[in-house]
C-alpha cells in the first residue's frame, strides 16, 4: 500500500511545482503587459486620457439683427426655456421617455419629429431641445419631477424670430438647422479663407454654428449676421455629460444687417395685393437702394427656424399659388406693353424714329403672310411718339421693331439690365432672356432652330415673343433710365452695423457704369409716362396726384410660372393675362421707381397702376390708404 | 484559577479561528481591503450600496468559514450528489430556461438562478472524487470517463451559449485531470497544438476577421470578441469601447497611480463594468504599476499557498480539489487582469475578491473554505 502511495504523490508533487511554473509564468506575462501599458506606453496613454475628458462645447454667438433702413427691427433674436435632452442619456428609447415628459409637458407631434431628426442627424452626440417657448407652469411642473428624468434639463437658449410673420418673407430668408451639405460648404469656405488670412482660424469651429441662412438675406449675409461661436473646454464623462468648466473662448456677436427697404412701404404693398400673386419692386434711382421688394403670396419664415413640420411643407410646397418662389427676383415675365418707352428711347438713340414722326395705324400690321393685330380695332390714326406710348399702340412698335430688327435691339437693351443679372444681394436670380440672332444660335440645338426668323422680331417691339425678364430688370432699367443712363447696382442691404458701438459701415455699391444716352431723348420718353398718367391708359388711377408721376401700364399674355401644368379647377384663372405696371416719381427728380406684376389679374392699368398709386401716394406724401389696416410696431 | 473576562474573550476570539490557516487568512484579508477601497473610489456616484459591499464580503467570510469546519470527508460524499444535482439543472435549463439577450442560461425556480455557477464547484469535486476512487487501480480508460464527466456539462454550458463559462468549468475541470497524473504525451500535442492556433491567430488576425469570413464552430459574437482584442480599434465605439477605454484608464495609471479617488478615466464613467469585471482598471488607474504589483504579489501569495497546503494534504481527493480550487482562483485573477489589460477576450470574469457582486463573493469563500478545511483537517486524518 504504502509503497503505491509514495510515487503517486511525488507524481502529484512534480505536477504542483510545473503548476506553479506555469502560475508564474502567466503573472510575468501580466507583469509585463503592465508594464508596457504604465511605463512604456504611459506617455501616450495618459494624453488619451486627458483628451478623453475633455471637450469643447460651443457657444453660439448672438445673431445679428435684421433692421429696415428706418431701424424697425424685422429679423430678431429672443431668449426661451427649453427643454433639453442628451442624446447619450436616451439612446433606444426616445419614445418611452417622450411619452413620459409629455404627460406634465405638451409635446406635439411635430417636436417629436424634429427631435427624433435631430438625434438621427447628430449621430446620438450632445444635447437637443425637445420643447421651447415653456411657460412657467410648465417650468415648475419639470423642476418638481425632474429626478425621474436624468439627462432631460430646462435651459435658456436664444432663438430667431420674425416679428411680422408673412411680411417680406422672400426678402429675408429664413435660418434653419445646419445640415450635412452646409457643414461641407462651410468647412470649404473656412478653408479658402484660412488660406488668405491666417486669423480666419477661430472662425473654424464649426460645431458651434447651429443654425445658418438658408434663403433670403438671412443666407447672403449669413458670414456678416452669424457672428464668431465661442466654446468652453469642458470636463465630460464618456456619455457626454459635463463635469466643470475648464476654460472658456466668449463668443463674438454677428453683425447687424440695415436693409434699404422702408418696411412700412413692403408692407403697405403686400396688403394691397390683398389675395393676388404677384411680384413689385421699387427701387431708389439715385442710389439703387431697393425699398420694396414683394413677392406675393408669401409665407411664414417662423415656421422653418426649427424645422418645418412635414404638413405645413406639403401645402406649402404643392400650393397651385407657389407661395415658397421668389417672383420678383425668379419669375420672368414678357413686360408687354412697360417694354414701350424702352422701345421708343431705343428708336430715339439708334435715330430710327424722331418724337414728331408718326405713322398712320389702320389696326394691324402685315408683315410676309402674318398679320399683327392691334387692340384698338380700327386703329389709332395717325400715331406720333408720345401718343404711341399714352395710347399703347402696337402697330408703331411693331413697325419700329422691323425697323430697327432682332440685334440692334438686343444691343440697346443690354447695357438696361434687362435679360442680364443685376447682382442684387439675393441669391439664385433669374436671368430671363433679351432674344438676338446669336442668343437664338447658343439656345436652340437644331439648325432650322436656330436660324432667326425676321417674323419673330414684330412682337418683340411689344415686349411679347421671346422677351421674358424678371420684374428686378424691369425696375432696374425703369431706375436707369430715371437716373439718366447711371447705372447703380440693385441692393437690398444699406450698411452693416456693429452691435455694440452702433457703428455703421456703407455697403452701398457704387456706380455700375454709365450708359451714354441723350438727356433729350430721355426727357421726350419720361414727358410721354407723365401723359400716361394724365390723358392715358392710367390717367383714372393717378387722378388728382400731388406730384408728377410717369408711368406705363402693360398687359402680358401669359408664360405660366415654371410653366408647369395646374391640375385644379382654377386652370382659367390661370390663363388669365398678367398685369403689369411701371413708374417713376417725382418727374423732376425721381425718388422712387416701380415695376410690378399683378399675376392673371387683367389690364395692367385697372388691377396694377391703383396698387402703385397708393405706394407712390405713401412713398411720396406719406398717405395712408384708409382701406389697409395699419401699420404696427412689433412688440 | 478564574479565567479573566478578557482571557474568556481571547479564548473564544482564537476558538473560532482555530485551525484556520493564519497566512491563507490574512492574504485574503489584503484582497479584500483592497477590493474595498477600489470599490469606493469606483462606487462614486452610482447608486451602488457601499452596506452591500460589506455584507458580500462579510457573507464571503461567514461561508469560508463554515466550509471550513466541513470536514473533507463529507465533501468526498456529497460530490456524486451535487454534480449530478448541477447536470440535472442545466438540462432543465436547456429544456425550459429562461431566455434573457438570445441566451439561455437561467432558471426560474422561485429565484432566479443560473446552475452553471455550481459546476464551477461541482466540476472538480467530482473529478476529484471519481480519481480517489480509482486510486491505485488507475488504467488509461479513467482518463476516458474524466473527460465524459468533464464533456457533458461543457457542452451543456456552451450551447447556452455561455463559452466564458464553459471554459471555465472545462478548465477547473482540466486541472484535476492533469493533476490526477494525465500522461504527458497527451497533454504536450494539445499545448503545442494551441501555441501554433494564438500565434495563427495573431498572424492572419487581418485576414480571418475580414466582414465575409465565416469562422466554425464559434458564434459571430465571439469571432467579434477575439477580433476586436486582435485590433481594439476597429470598432472603436462598440466592443473595442471597453478595452481601449480601460487600456487608457491602467496605461495613464503610470508607476505611482493617479491617487485614490483621482481617476479621471473611472470617474468620468470611461470605465463599463467599473465595480464589477473591469474593477482592476480603476484600481490600475488609481494606484498605478506600484499598486499592481503589490496586487499581483498578493494573488500570488495566495496561488502558492494553496498549492502548497494541496501538496501537504492527505488524500488524493483534497490534493486535487485544493489544486483545483486553487487553480481556479488563478484563472480568474489571470483572465480577468488579461482581459483588462487587453491581453485576452473580453469574457464575464470577475476578479477574485476585488470585483463587487455577492454571487461571485460568495463561491470564492466556498473556494477558500474548502482550502482552509483540508489544512485544518490535515493532521485529524493523517492520524
Amino acid at each position: 500500500m504504502v509503497s503505491f502511495k509514495k510515487p503517486d504523490l511525488d507524481s502529484f508533487q512534480e505536477r504542483i511545482h510545473i503548476a506553479t511554473l506555469f502560475v508564474t509564468f502567466c503573472f510575468l506575462l501580466l507583469i509585463t503587459r503592465l508594464v508596457w501599458l504604465q511605463l512604456v506606453s504611459h506617455g501616450k496613454y495618459a494624453l488619451l486620457a486627458e483628451s478623453n475628458r475633455i471637450a469643447l462645447v460651443p457657444a453660439p454667438a448672438n445673431r445679428g439683427l435684421l433692421i429696415d433702413r428706418n431701424g424697425i427691427v424685422i429679423g430678431r433674436n429672443y431668449s426661451a426655456l427649453t427643454l433639453d435632452v442628451n442624446a447619450e442619456e436616451v439612446k433606444g428609447n426616445v419614445d418611452q421617455l417622450i411619452n413620459d415628459l409629455s404627460e406634465i409637458i405638451a409635446i406635439s407631434p411635430r417636436d417629436r419629429r424634429n427631435f427624433k431628426r435631430s438625434l438621427e442627424d447628430s449621430r446620438n452626440m450632445g444635447t437637443f431641445p425637445l420643447r421651447s417657448m415653456l411657460n412657467e407652469t410648465e417650468t415648475a411642473r419639470f423642476m418638481a419631477n425632474r429626478y425621474r428624468f436624468p439627462g432631460v434639463e430646462i435651459r435658456a437658449r436664444s432663438f430667431r424670430e420674425y416679428p411680422y410673420n408673412e411680411l417680406a418673407s422672400h426678402l429675408i430668408g429664413y435660418i434653419g438647422r445646419v445640415s450635412q451639405r452646409d457643414k461641407e460648404r462651410m468647412q470649404a469656405e473656412i478653408e479658402g479663407a484660412k488660406a488668405d488670412d491666417p486669423d480666419a482660424l477661430q472662425a473654424s469651429f464649426l460645431p458651434g454654428i447651429q443654425y445658418v441662412g438658408k434663403i433670403g438675406l438671412e443666407q447672403s449675409y449669413e458670414t456678416v449676421l452669424r457672428g464668431v461661436p465661442g466654446y468652453d473646454q469642458v470636463e465630460i464623462t464618456a456619455g457626454g455629460k459635463p463635469v466643470r468648466t475648464l476654460s472658456s473662448a466668449p463668443s463674438v456677436p454677428g453683425k447687424n444687417v440695415v436693409l434699404s427697404v422702408d418696411i412700412k412701404l413692403q408692407y403697405l404693398v403686400e396688403q394691397l395685393y390683398g389675395n393676388f400673386r404677384g411680384a413689385f419692386v421699387a427701387i431708389e434711382p439715385e442710389t439703387g437702394d431697393v425699398l420694396a421688394f414683394v413677392s406675393k403670396p408669401n409665407f411664414n419664415p417662423n415656421d422653418f427656424v426649427e424645422g418645418i413640420d412635414s404638413v405645413t411643407w406639403k401645402e406649402l410646397n404643392d400650393s397651385p399659388q407657389k407661395p415658397l418662389y421668389n417672383r420678383p427676383l425668379k419669375g420672368i415675365y414678357p413686360p408687354g406693353s412697360t417694354y414701350k418707352p424702352f422701345m421708343a428711347l431705343a428708336a430715339l438713340e439708334n435715330k430710327k424714329r424722331t418724337p414728331s414722326q408718326s405713322i398712320s395705324d389702320p389696326g394691324y400690321f402685315d408683315f410676309g403672310n402674318h398679320t399683327f393685330r392691334d387692340d384698338k380695332k380700327g386703329g389709332h390714326g395717325i400715331v406720333d411718339m408720345q401718343k404711341s406710348i399714352v395710347e399703347s399702340c402696337d402697330t408703331y412698335y411693331y413697325m419700329l421693331a422691323r425697323d430697327m430688327g432682332v440685334n440692334m435691339m438686343h444691343d440697346f437693351m443690354k447695357p438696361l439690365g434687362f435679360g442680364q443679372i443685376t447682382g442684387i444681394d439675393l441669391q439664385g436670380e433669374a436671368r430671363g432672356v433679351l432674344p438676338s440672332t446669336e442668343w437664338k444660335k447658343n439656345t436652340f440645338k437644331k439648325p432650322e432652330q436656330q436660324k432667326w426668323y425676321e417674323g419673330e422680331t414684330i412682337s418683340l417691339g411689344i415686349g411679347q415673343g421671346y422677351n421674358a425678364f424678371t420684374i428686378l430688370q424691369l425696375a432696374h432699367a425703369m431706375a436707369n433710365v430715371a437716373n439718366n443712363g447711371i447705372v447703380m447696382k440693385p441692393h437690398l442691404v444699406k450698411a452693416i452695423e456693429d452691435p455694440f458701438t452702433r457703428n455703421r459701415v456703407l455697403t452701398t455699391p457704387k456706380e455700375s457704369y454709365r450708359i451714354d444716352l441723350n438727356a433729350e431723348n430721355i426727357e421726350v420718353i419720361k414727358k410721354a409716362m407723365l401723359e400716361v398718367n394724365i390723358s392715358g391708359t392710367s390717367a383714372a388711377a393717378f387722378k388728382g396726384t400731388g406730384y408728377q408721376v410717369g408711368g406705363k401700364t402693360g398687359t402680358a399674355q401669359v408664360f405660366s410660372l415654371n410653366s408647369k401644368e395646374y391640375k385644379h379647377g382654377s386652370t382659367a384663372e390661370f390663363l388669365r393675362d398678367h398685369a403689369l405696371y411701371i413708374a417713376f416719381a417725382p418727374a423732376e427728380k425721381p425718388t422712387i421707381v416701380i415695376a410690378m406684376v399683378v399675376e392673371n389679374a387683367g389690364f395692367g392699368a385697372q388691377y396694377a397702376a391703383p396698387i402703385a398709386r397708393k405706394a407712390l401716394d405713401f412713398y411720396i406724401e406719406g398717405k395712408w390708404p384708409k382701406e389697409i389696416p395699419e401699420w404696427k410696431r412689433a412688440p | 484559577m478564574e479565567k479573566s473576562p478578557l482571557i474568556k474573550v481571547k479564548g473564544f476570539f482564537f476558538g473560532i479561528f482555530a485551525g484556520l490557516d493564519r497566512q491563507l487568512g490574512l492574504i485574503l484579508l489584503g484582497l479584500a481591503a483592497v477590493g474595498f477601497f477600489t470599490f469606493l473610489s469606483a462606487s462614486q456616484n452610482t447608486p451602488v450600496q457601499i452596506a452591500d459591499e460589506l455584507r458580500n464580503l462579510a457573507l464571503s467570510f461567514v461561508v469560508m468559514w463554515l466550509v471550513s469546519r466541513i470536514p473533507p470527508k463529507w465533501l468526498e460524499m456529497g460530490a456524486v450528489w451535487i454534480y449530478g444535482f448541477g447536470v440535472a439543472l442545466l438540462i432543465a435549463v436547456a429544456a425550459f430556461g429562461l431566455i434573457k439577450k438570445g441566451a439561455r442560461r437561467w432558471l426560474n425556480i422561485g429565484i432566479v438562478i443560473q446552475p452553471s455557477e455550481i459546476m464551477k464547484i461541482a466540476m472538480p469535486l467530482m473529478l476529484a472524487w471519481y480519481f480517489q476512487k480509482r486510486e491505485g487501480i488507475q488504467k488509461s480508460w479513467d482518463y476516458g470517463v474524466a473527460a465524459i464527466i468533464l464533456a457533458i456539462p461543457v457542452f451543456l454550458i456552451a450551447r447556452q451559449p455561455d463559452l466564458g463559462t464553459a471554459l471555465l468549468v472545462f478548465a477547473a475541470g482540466m486541472y484535476v485531470i492533469i493533476l490526477a497524473g494525465l500522461p504527458w504525451k497527451w497533454i504536450l500535442p494539445f499545448v503545442g497544438l494551441g501555441v501554433i492556433g494564438i500565434l495563427l491567430i495573431i498572424i492572419f488576425g487581418g485576414t480571418i476577421c475580414a466582414h465575409d469570413v465565416v469562422w466554425p464552430f464559434v458564434h459571430d459574437y465571439q469571432k467579434h470578441r477575439i477580433c476586436t482584442l486582435l485590433d481594439p480599434t476597429s470598432d472603436p465605439l462598440g466592443k473595442g469601447f471597453h478595452t481601449i477605454q480601460s487600456m487608457i484608464a491602467i496605461g495613464s495609471g503610470g508607476f505611482f497611480g493617479k491617487g485614490w479617488f483621482q481617476g479621471t478615466q473611472a470617474h468620468l464613467e470611461f470605465i463599463p463594468e467599473k465595480h464589477t469585471d473591469f474593477v482592476f482598471a480603476v484600481f490600475s488607474e488609481e494606484f498605478g504599476l506600484l499598486g499592481n504589483l503589490v496586487l499581483l504579489a498578493l494573488f500570488f501569495a495566495l496561488i502558492k499557498r494553496g498549492l502548497t497546503i494541496s501538496a501537504s494534504a492527505p488524500n488524493l481527493f483534497t490534493r486535487l480539489l485544493g489544486a483545483a480550487v486553487t487553480l481556479i482562483f488563478f484563472t480568474y485573477a489571470f483572465v480577468n487582469i488579461g482581459m483588462v489589460s487587453g491581453l485576452l477576450p473580453v469574457v464575464g470574469v470577475p476578479l477574485p475578491f476585488i470585483s463587487y457582486g455577492g454571487t461571485a463573493l460568495v463561491t470564492l469563500g466556498f473556494g477558500a473554505g474548502i482550502l482552509m478545511s483540508i489544512h485544518r483537517h490535515r493532521r485529524l486524518v493523517q492520524s
